[in-house]
């Protein structure tokens, strides 16, 4: 793909939180949703809230998800997802645009359907900003074997994404999307449970985001800003594993790891451990949860690269950058008294806070550093704290 | 990598096809046992020969045994005077969780408790709900594992034949 | 790492068959009868979906990794 040049003035005039990561949703929200092989899901409703904020931008929405069996063979699921954007990111900001605002509107169903011990699941997704729009539809089969110990599942997802430009009406890109999964789950003692995933995905087309930039060394000996070129491919493969122990006063601590390495050179290991606490009132709910995320660059990430056209595929892109976070979580459940309604099993309201710090190892923060400022390269890398809220009720009847 | 899925798409949905019959015809006599009930006294099988019983091994924890539990109240309603009576064998350790769960949902059958899964054991217990169906002469009729709705008709029909004898 | 999905995905589509036609039957460790701690909402692989799903899009938008976050199974085991 050539570079194009760009009018300084429309350079960058906003990041979208999540071009990439639309259809994302679907794959996570399929794997939610596929629980156990020889009981349908239980039905339910959940209204969420959830608010991001960080880094300069916020994000919130709300998330609204509603689970109804129809007979006694079929479960369908729907789910309306709004993100409402603010974002005045570094991003944004060092290519001198304004703040801005938009909103991404996502809506989902999906199918389920049990036979014996089978699960048979479809689903689709549709995402929608104002510059981009992802369509995702998935299939999924889960059987329960082994006397009921080990629980097996396949899934299958295809997407299409098509991307605009807002600075730019003429720009028109696709991209093409496939996930494969398959998925092991293994009953180990009374009290313990594994469970493993795999998951590889290849994409092609447009799979940069227009609005961000990477920079040269220019002859000056400052830096210029200028476009970003992707690969066209992008294949990758992530393999999980999940461990879950009962703890005899009644509660439940887990531990995961996964590794995920793509074509692009990024190699990225996640961790964490939760821990779920419920009091002896049998109303409260305590969670609380640690995540460590590391992952090194793509190949052809750098903050700075020496001259212009130093390479054939050049991104400035964090999101590309070695990065390490680590996320702190705590949630807390509070299930109300459901008298009230008689149609209602159930009931909670609950409340999950997460700070995610992120550090960025090569990634370095321009704002307030036009070119000439500063020699290039020697500003300070960039760091990012966000808070996260869900607030959500949920209901089971 | 699309042929793979292909053939993994044949494998899968010819092993899917065939699904095993969740409802079995053993011969010979019911295990014996005795066990607690939540009426105070003891209940043994060997008591209750010359009647229909039917077993139900069941768990609060259980969604399909919870389902089924009003079902299974209403055959023993209306048997009962025909000399069958129904068994609600709870299989958990703490039995309090049963006791909760009855509260919310009463019914007038025995329910007993094997709290050290004995019972359960000795009847081969294979998935929840069990139930098993013992004739007048206490052999052992009839094994259904697992409960979805339209199965009690099918009790129906055996219970029918079974006092009939 | 694409001829070791392949292989992957073909020994569990195998492994699906085996176990579902009953070829050698492994008698279960864990009874159906003793389920009860698994069956218990605290062990619940994923208890809140709305909220699973919303955390993966939120670390997948600002990681490079994507992928490999569910897990199914586990639960009552119950028909």
């Amino acid at each position: 793909m050539t570079s194009r040049t760009r009018p300084a003035r429309n350079f960058l005039q906003r990041i979208s939180l999540a071009p990439r990561a639309s259809w994302l949703g679907a794959g996570a929200l399929l794997c939610a949703l596929a629980t156990q092989a020889a009981v349908l899901p239980e039905d339910r409703a959940d209204i969420m809230y959830h608010r991001y904020s960080g880094g300069g931008i916020t994000v919130e929405g709300p998330s609204v998800l509603v689970r109804k069996s129809i007979g006694e063979s079929f479960s369908a699921t729907a789910n309306y997802y709004v993100d409402a954007i603010t974002s005045a990111s570094v991003d944004v900001v060092v290519s001198g645009a304004s703040q801005y605002t938009e909103n991404r509107e996502q809506k989902s169903i999906g199918l389920d359907y049990l036979h014996g011990k089978s699960m048979w699941s479809a689903f689709y997704l549709t995402s929608s900003e104002n510059d981009y729009k992802a369509n995702t539809w998935s299939l999924g089969v889960s059987q329960d074997m082994f006397g009921d110990l080990t629980t097996v599942s396949f899934g299958y997802s295809q997407g299409h994404d098509k991307i605009g430009d807002s600075t730019d009406p003429t720009f028109r890109d696709e991209i093409d999307r496939r996930n494969y999964r398959f998925g092991l789950t293994q009953i180990l003692t009374r009290n313990s449970l594994m469970s493993f995933n795999f998951e590889t995905v290849t994409e092609q087309g447009y799979l940069q985001n227009p609005y961000r930039f990477m920079r040269y060394v220019n002859l000056s000996g400052t830096y210029t800003l200028a476009p970003e070129t992707f690969p066209r491919t992008r294949t990758s493969s992530a393999g999980s594993i999940r461990y879950k122990h009962y703890l005899p006063w009644r509660a439940s601590a887990e531990g995961q790891y996964r590794f995920y390495s793509d074509t692009w050179g990024i190699q990225a290991h996640t961790a964490g451990i939760e821990y779920t606490h419920p009091l002896k009132d049998g109303r409260w709910t305590l969670n609380g949860s640690y995540r460590f995320y590391t992952q090194n660059g793509a190949d052809f990430f750098s903050d700075l690269f020496p001259y212009q056209d130093a390479q054939n595929f050049m991104a400035r892109d964090k999101e590309t950058s070695p990065l390490t976070g680590h996320t702190l979580g705590f949630g807390a459940s509070y299930e109300f008294p459901v008298a009230f309604a008689s149609w209602l099993k159930r009931g909670t309201a609950n409340l999950h806070l997460s700070r995610m710090m992120i550090d960025y190892k090569e990634f370095r923060d321009l704002r307030g550093l036009p070119p000439g400022t500063v020699p290039p390269g020697t500003e300070p890398l960039y760091a990012l704290d966000a808070n996260v809220v869900q607030f959500f009720l949920s209901f089971w009847f | 990598m699309s042929k793979t899925i292909h053939s993994l798409r044949v494998l899968l949905v010819a092993a899917l096809v065939s699904v095993p019959a969740l409802a079995v015809a053993p011969q010979g006599p019911a295990p014996q046992f005795r066990l607690e009930s939540m009426g105070g006294k003891p209940v043994a099988l060997e008591q209750l020969k010359g009647q229909v019983v039917m077993i139900n091994f069941w768990a609060s924890w259980c969604g399909p045994c919870r389902q089924e539990m009003p079902l299974l109240e209403k055959l023993y309603a209306k048997y009962k005077p025909m000399g069958f009576t129904m068994l609600g064998i709870n299989v958990e350790p703490d039995s309090t969780l049963a006791a909760g769960f009855l509260q919310k949902t009463p019914v007038t059958f025995p329910i007993l408790f094997d709290t050290k899964s004995e019972v359960s054991k000795l009847y081969e217990v294979a998935g929840m709900p069990s139930t098993a169906i013992i004739d007048r002469k206490g052999n052992l009729r009839w094994v259904h594992r697992g409960y979805k709705p339209g199965d009690e008709n099918e009790y129906l029909n055996q219970i029918r034949a079974l006092v009939r004898e | 790492m694409k001829g070791a999905v392949r292989i992957l995905l073909l020994l569990s589509g195998a492994a699906t068959v085996l176990a579902a036609s009953g070829c050698k039957p492994i008698e279960p460790w864990v009874k159906p009868y003793e389920r009860e701690r698994l069956a218990d909402p605290v062990m619940a692989m994923d208890p809140d979906p709305v909220s699973s799903s919303y955390m993966d899009h939120v670390y997948e938008v600002r990681e490079g990794a994507r992928g490999a976050t569910g897990g199914a199974g586990g639960g009552c085991g119950c028909n």
